[in-house]
């Protein structure tokens, strides 16, 4: 090589600085992960959450109503007419007793019950949608009789007193108040995070240390390898559930409506699906980077989407069936089923059926990719 | 019977292009056996190891372990050899006998506990968790982990590389007792010595294929010629055509030039006796004007024999 050409001089050097942020730039838009991290996520779950929270044109109160009264008679009619113009309030003509699960749940604000004297006003005092729902409801009421009845004075009717033939019945249900609703979401969450963390993340560390393939080289049986991930998996979960459990029931009195049975059989059909789903994440993922980067992608639209900490409800009817199908949704629905309305297996085998549809779907395909040199 | 055989061996890893890292490679390695596969780095050794192993399916080719195949005897095969990969991270929160008490647990038959902690001089760590060992403390627990099955074939991939001299040494000594136990081991390596003072005989591998077999001192009597006069001069250069006529200097082959950033003409001639050769060679020097920077005089190395079979330093990388 010729010396002189490698002495050539250069007489206006680049800035060190500007040197410097191109290599930083260089850095960041050559790592594509990192540019749908910064960027593309936050869009996403401004999308997600937005969609969630929009504004809707006219916020109505859902207000049941359920006839305790034996046969329909006019006082029926008349308050079925009268709450049924209001434009603030969707009116549904429900059973007594779904009509007061629905107000457990908080899917019904309020529920108006019919009897042959009079009206009851069921309201549920945790929450203050019920409140707002039975100022609208007396406001409506009160109005209809002092426009059509012409007999008496008619005062506006108070709380708790059986005046103008309205009463009010405030019930307390634990299980309809946020924390009841959050418990099962976040067991369910845990379920998620421990199944993909336990087994992906493992997996993965163990090949990159090159520790797979070294156990591979032994004769250790494969089967043998799998089971003590997924058991001792399920040994630190139980833990984890316990507590969980025995905080949201001491601190908070949650406490289990169904039978512990079907609870159990419903964490394990979680448990089941997320660590086959990790495995799957990890089948062929050779870097902590690729395996955190698949994991995020796997849990955080569920974190948002599978009614984790609000009602995947407030998602637009259109992708409901894709939200319903996803696994987190259909575990959390059964928690949801087993510890807040006491549901049995009756209820909940539909979900329970997509988790191990999912488990067994994610465990065939994870073991076809599985890298294990 | 031999305890590994491996012919025609070809291994490709399917790319744009095609990586051949193994073309075409024989080997034999007879029982109690030390062998060693050395060559520089990319050469084709691990994939090749690793092949043996039963941890590569070769492209093509016919791979016999103590007279069986991996395809139809593969578990049995597994319980009858001990391996250390060349890199193993093992779990740093285990203390080294649950490591190796995990280990000796996938083997039907083996050494106990002690004996494997004993056989690489680890009693005083026994209870240490591997995060508080050195390098050479970890490759010699990863050695007790090939081990504790006693396996009658030890795979060791570059066993001291990475290691401190005094590390590499330990390593040594460990391997070398287990030859006297008539283990057979196959290693590879990239260091010379390591070669040397270890095997019994020796493949020395370039590009996928064994360009040279034998024992350690018969390629470097064959490759490498037995002595090297390693000569530094300055000023104008001797003209090496008049110093491939002095006395004793072997084969044109056996003159390398390279110019040293200094300034300074280096020239490694491979002689026969080095007494005959250096008188003339210095009278020769203050002939041709020429200062005299070094003059040195050293037996051949297997790293003479690489560079004499292919041009290239040992541990260059291979283009």
């Amino acid at each position: 090589m010729n010396l002189d050409e490698q002495l050539e001089v250069n007489s206006s050097p680049q800035s060190p600085m500007w040197q410097l942020i191109l290599a930083r730039v260089r850095d960041f838009y050559r790592e594509p992960a990192a540019i749908f991290w910064v960027y593309g996520f936050p869009l996403v779950l401004a999308v997600a959450l937005g969609t969630a929270f929009r504004d809707r044109p006219v916020e109505r109160i859902p207000v049941a109503v359920t006839n305790a009264a034996g046969s329909p008679g006019p006082l029926w009619a008349e308050t079925l007419e009268s709450l049924g113009k209001d434009p603030r309030i969707e009116l549904r003509i429900l059973d007594s007793s779904q009509a007061s699960k629905e107000l457990a749940l908080g899917k019904t604000a309020l529920v108006v019950e019919v009897e042959s004297a009079g009206l009851v006003l069921k309201t549920e005092k945790n929450r203050p949608e019920s409140a707002l729902a039975q100022g609208v409801v007396e406001a409506v009421l009160w109005k209809t009789k002092a426009g059509s009845a012409s007999q008496g004075s008619g005062s506006a009717p108070v709380s708790g007193k059986a005046e103008n033939g309205i009463r009010v019945e405030e019930t307390a249900e634990t299980g309809g108040r946020y924390i009841d609703f959050l418990i099962p979401g976040l067991l369910g969450m845990n379920l998620m995070g421990g199944g993909l963390w336990g087994l992906g993340y493992v997996t993965v560390d163990l090949r990159v240390r090159k520790l797979l393939k070294r156990l591979i080289a032994t004769p250790m049986s494969r089967v043998d390898f799998l089971l003590s991930l997924v058991l001792g998996r399920m040994g630190f979960l139980l833990l984890e559930i316990m507590i969980l459990l025995g905080f949201a029931w001491l601190a908070f009195d949650v406490s289990i409506h169904g039978s512990v049975a079907t609870l159990g059989l419903t964490i394990l059909a979680g448990a089941v699906c997320f660590q086959a789903i990790g495995l799957l994440v990890a089948s062929r993922a050779t870097s902590y980077e690729a395996v955190s980067g698949l994991m995020n992608l796997t849990m955080l639209p569920m974190y948002v989407l599978s009614g984790v900490f609000f009602s995947s409800d407030r998602f637009p009817q259109v992708v409901q069936p894709l939200i319903q199908a996803l696994p987190l949704t259909a575990l959390n629905a059964s928690l949801r089923g087993v510890i807040n309305e006491g549901s049995g297996l009756a209820e909940i085998y539909g979900n329970l059926l997509i988790l191990f549809g999912w488990a067994a779907a994610a465990f065939v395909l994870a073991l076809r990719l599985f890298r294990w040199r | 019977m031999e305890a590994i055989v491996c012919q025609d061996l070809v291994k490709t890893f399917p790319g744009k292009p095609p990586v051949e890292a193994v073309r075409g490679l024989y080997l034999e390695v007879g029982m109690g056996e030390c062998f060693g596969i050395l060559g520089p780095n990319g050469a084709g050794k691990t994939t090749t190891l690793e092949i043996l192993e039963g941890l590569q399916d070769p492209t093509s080719g016919d791979v016999r372990v103590l007279g069986k195949n991996w395809e139809m005897d593969g578990a049995e095969i597994r319980q009858r050899i001990g391996i250390t990969l060349q890199e193993t991270r093992l779990s740093e929160k285990q203390t080294v006998a649950e490591t190796l008490e995990l280990f000796r647990s996938f083997y039907n038959r083996g050494l106990t506990l002690d004996a494997s902690i004993a056989i690489v001089g680890l009693e005083s760590k026994r209870d240490s968790r591997i995060s508080t060992l050195s390098g050479g403390q970890k490759q010699r627990v990863a050695l007790a982990c090939a081990l504790v099955g006693d396996p009658d074939i030890l795979f060791l991939d570059e066993p001291s590389t990475g290691l401190d001299p005094q590390s590499r040494q330990q390593v040594w000594e460990v391997v070398r007792a287990l030859k006297l136990r008539g283990k057979t081991i196959l290693l590879t390596t990239h260091y010379m010595d390591e070669a040397e003072k270890l095997c019994d005989r020796l493949a020395v591998v370039d590009h996928g294929k064994v360009i040279a077999l034998g024992t350690p001192v018969e390629l470097i009597r064959q490759w490498g010629g037995g002595n090297l006069i390693e000569l530094g001069t300055f000023g104008p250069e001797p003209r090496r055509e008049e110093i491939l006529q002095l006395p004793g200097v072997s084969g044109a082959k056996s003159v390398t030039d390279s110019r040293a950033a200094d300034g300074t003409n280096h020239l490694v001639l491979r002689v026969d006796r080095p007494h005959e050769t250096i008188p003339p060679l210095l009278a020769l020097v203050e002939k041709s004007g020429a200062g005299l920077s070094s003059l040195n005089v050293r037996q051949a190395t297997l790293e003479d024999v690489f560079l004499a079979l292919t041009g290239r330093n040992l541990r260059d990388e291979t283009p």
